[in-house]
């Protein structure tokens, strides 16, 4: 048996967590659902048709605000519950959390970012490590095996057969310790603008490479010139440059365009695996090596503070023309 | 007065291309060099704001081969007052080895009567990316743990940590001891001021042997991802490839409007 934590938003199961679903079927087991907090006629839906068995609901006052050692509880119970020897989690900061507790919890090792598993008893995976640049073959012995699958390494598929997804409520054992680090306040959201991003037919992209938060002035106009929406790489938000909604990435939204046209981002394997999908790539880029370039379709070498006033002024000439 | 002790790893430099040692296990970081990664940065800069604000002491500890002095000098002259050196061989170390030798230096600094209130560590680090040194060290410790913020401050015995959760900007206010692990983005690390770098060259290292011997990573080996076959199509260089992209735009039909 696998059991999944799955993650639930208002629109119902994450995406990363339907990969994880898709993954933890190809274990060969049966799969397991647990949820904490939320559920929704439309998860349950969604799960089922992902194949899950049976979904571990925790719901209660322990859950209403997040604190991650709760969740390591529920999870915990829903071991128990199904007897699952193997625990997946998507790669999200939540699912890398509450695994680290459980696995913590348990005294067993965790592994993170997975893009693979291999064999049994015991299971090798591939994960990422170095940002991606490198990989890890790990092997996980002891039981349960704990891991978070990587962002977007596995296509969401639903199951060939749905699963039953019987919702059967966990008793969970939450302690007073469990509590101390919770949330205590959260702030109202940045609204979710992703959703354009993700169906937009032309990306512009920005990395480091735009220098700073006013280094977007030609990059917007470029998105404006081509009807296009903008999506940036982490750094660029990690930076305040931008808001996160915008970012393309294993932990950011997939973009699948006619075009995508990266500006200063390097292609680190994160990034990648947002806007691997696009149909053509035209990189702009210093650096002559830098994976994206390698990667693309089309490339300019060339700062970009150069080379996208030039095409901007070029689209303006052959449009009054 | 908080106490602050702030967890950083020596990590090779993988902004240029990576090369793995010959056995596998390790990346080789003598080509390209070593730093600190930025999310141990920010918690180096977190740990000084949160000492200098109310006169307590910051220690950087690391546990890492001779070199990674280096991440400890370079954390000194940024505002942290001491540091802990265990010796060892990281690469052999799994994630739970880390946080048991964490955890021994501040039992034993607490024996001598230096509390470590404050916990800071990275979320992840740039080489392993385990995901879980912080958290294994808050269960050895039994200490509460807030994972991947990056605002921490201290008042009246309580940490307020905040970060970015899947539903809005979320806060955490926790009483000390606790444990906190730091993603980069909160605030801006400082750079040494040269007065910085001649105090941090005097201070005194402590050197430690690790408290028990490691029970390993369970890496079996490292592996380099194979490169991606290119075909890629150089329109030009700089400004004077504007006319050929705009030709791409073209032909692509995404210029029609
Ligand atoms: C668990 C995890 C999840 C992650 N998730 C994501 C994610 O969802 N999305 C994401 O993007 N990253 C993600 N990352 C981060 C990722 O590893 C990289 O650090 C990040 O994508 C790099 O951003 P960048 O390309 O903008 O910056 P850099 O890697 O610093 O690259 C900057 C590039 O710009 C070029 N450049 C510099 N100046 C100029 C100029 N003036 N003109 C033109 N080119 C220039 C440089 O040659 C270089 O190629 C994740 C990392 C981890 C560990
Ligand atoms: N060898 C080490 N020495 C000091 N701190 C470490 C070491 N390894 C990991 N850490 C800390 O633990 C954090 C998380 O590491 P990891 O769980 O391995 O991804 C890092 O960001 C560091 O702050």
């Amino acid at each position: 048996m696998t059991l999944v934590l799955v993650e639930i938003d208002a629109g119902g199961v994450i995406e990363v967590s339907r990969e994880t679903l898709t993954f933890a079927r190809s274990l060969g087991d049966l799969v397991d659902a647990v949820v904490v907090g939320d559920l929704g006629d439309a998860a349950r839906d969604q799960l089922a048709s992902y194949g899950v068995r049976t979904v571990h609901h925790a719901t209660g006052e322990a859950f209403d605000a997040y604190a991650g050692a709760a969740w390591a509880a529920a999870v915990q119970a829903g071991l128990r519950a199904s007897g699952a020897t193997h625990l997946l989690a998507a790669g999200t900061p939540r699912g890398m959390e509450v695994l680290a507790h459980v696995a913590a919890r348990e005294d067993v090792p965790m592994a993170a970012n997975v893009l693979s598993a291999e064999g049994s008893d015991p299971i090798v995976v591939t994960r990422q490590v170095v940002g991606g640049a490198a990989l890890e073959e790990m092997r996980l012995a002891q039981s349960p095996t704990v891991l978070t699958v990587a962002g977007h390494a596995v296509e969401p598929r639903p199951a060939d057969a749905p699963g039953a997804a019987d919702v059967v409520d966990l008793a969970v054992d939450v302690s007073e310790a469990d509590l101390v680090a919770r949330v205590v306040s959260t702030e109202e959201p940045e609204p979710d603008l992703s959703g354009g991003l993700r169906s937009a037919r032309v990306v512009v992209g920005a990395g480091r490479g735009a220098g700073s938060a006013d280094g977007f002035g030609e990059l917007l106009e470029l998105t404006e010139l081509l009807d296009a929406s903008l999506g940036v790489s982490r750094v660029v938000t990690s930076l305040g440059w931008r808001p996160h909604h915008e970012q393309v990435g294993q932990t950011g939204s997939r973009i699948s365009p006619d075009l995508y046209i990266p500006c200063g981002i390097s292609g680190a394997i994160q990034h990648w695996a947002g806007c691997s999908s696009a149909k053509n790539i035209l990189a702009i880029n210093t650096d002559p090596d830098a994976p994206m370039v390698t990667k693309a379709t089309y490339a300019v070498i060339g700062d970009l503070h150069e080379v996208v006033p030039a095409i901007n002024a070029e689209i303006r000439r052959r449009r009054a023309g | 007065m908080t106490n602050v002790l702030v967890c950083v790893k020596r990590v090779p430099d993988s902004t240029s291309e990576v090369v793995l040692t010959d056995d596998g296990q390790a990346v080789d970081g003598r080509y390209a060099g070593f730093t600190t990664s930025a999310h141990e940065e920010c918690a180096v800069e977190l740990a000084a704001q949160v000492t200098g604000a109310d006169g307590g002491e910051a220690t950087v500890l690391t546990l890492g081969d001779d070199d990674a002095v280096e991440q400890l000098r370079s954390s000194l002259a940024v505002g942290c007052h001491a540091a802990t050196h265990v010796v060892a061989e990281a690469h052999r170390f799994g994630p739970a080895d880390v946080a048991r030798e964490i955890a021994a230096v501040v039992r034993e600094h607490e024996a001598a009567g230096r509390s470590h209130d404050l916990i800071l560590l990275g979320n992840d680090a740039a080489d392993s990316g385990d995901f879980q040194v912080g958290i294994r060290l808050a269960y050895e410790l039994g200490r509460p743990v807030v994972n991947g913020v990056n605002q921490v401050s201290v008042a009246d015995g309580v940490v307020t940590a905040q970060g970015a959760g899947p539903e809005g900007h979320e806060t955490y206010r926790v009483p000390l001891p606790a444990v906190v692990t730091v993603l980069e983005g909160g605030v801006e690390p400082r750079y040494p001021s040269v007065q910085g770098r001649m105090k941090a060259k005097k201070v005194a290292i402590e050197q430690r042997t690790p408290a028990t011997e490691p029970a390993g990573p369970d890496r079996v080996r490292l592996l380099l991802p194979p490169p991606a076959p290119s075909d890629v199509q150089i329109l030009g260089k700089g400004a004077d490839a504007a006319p050929a992209v705009v030709d791409v735009l073209e032909k692509l039909g995404v210029l029609s409007r």
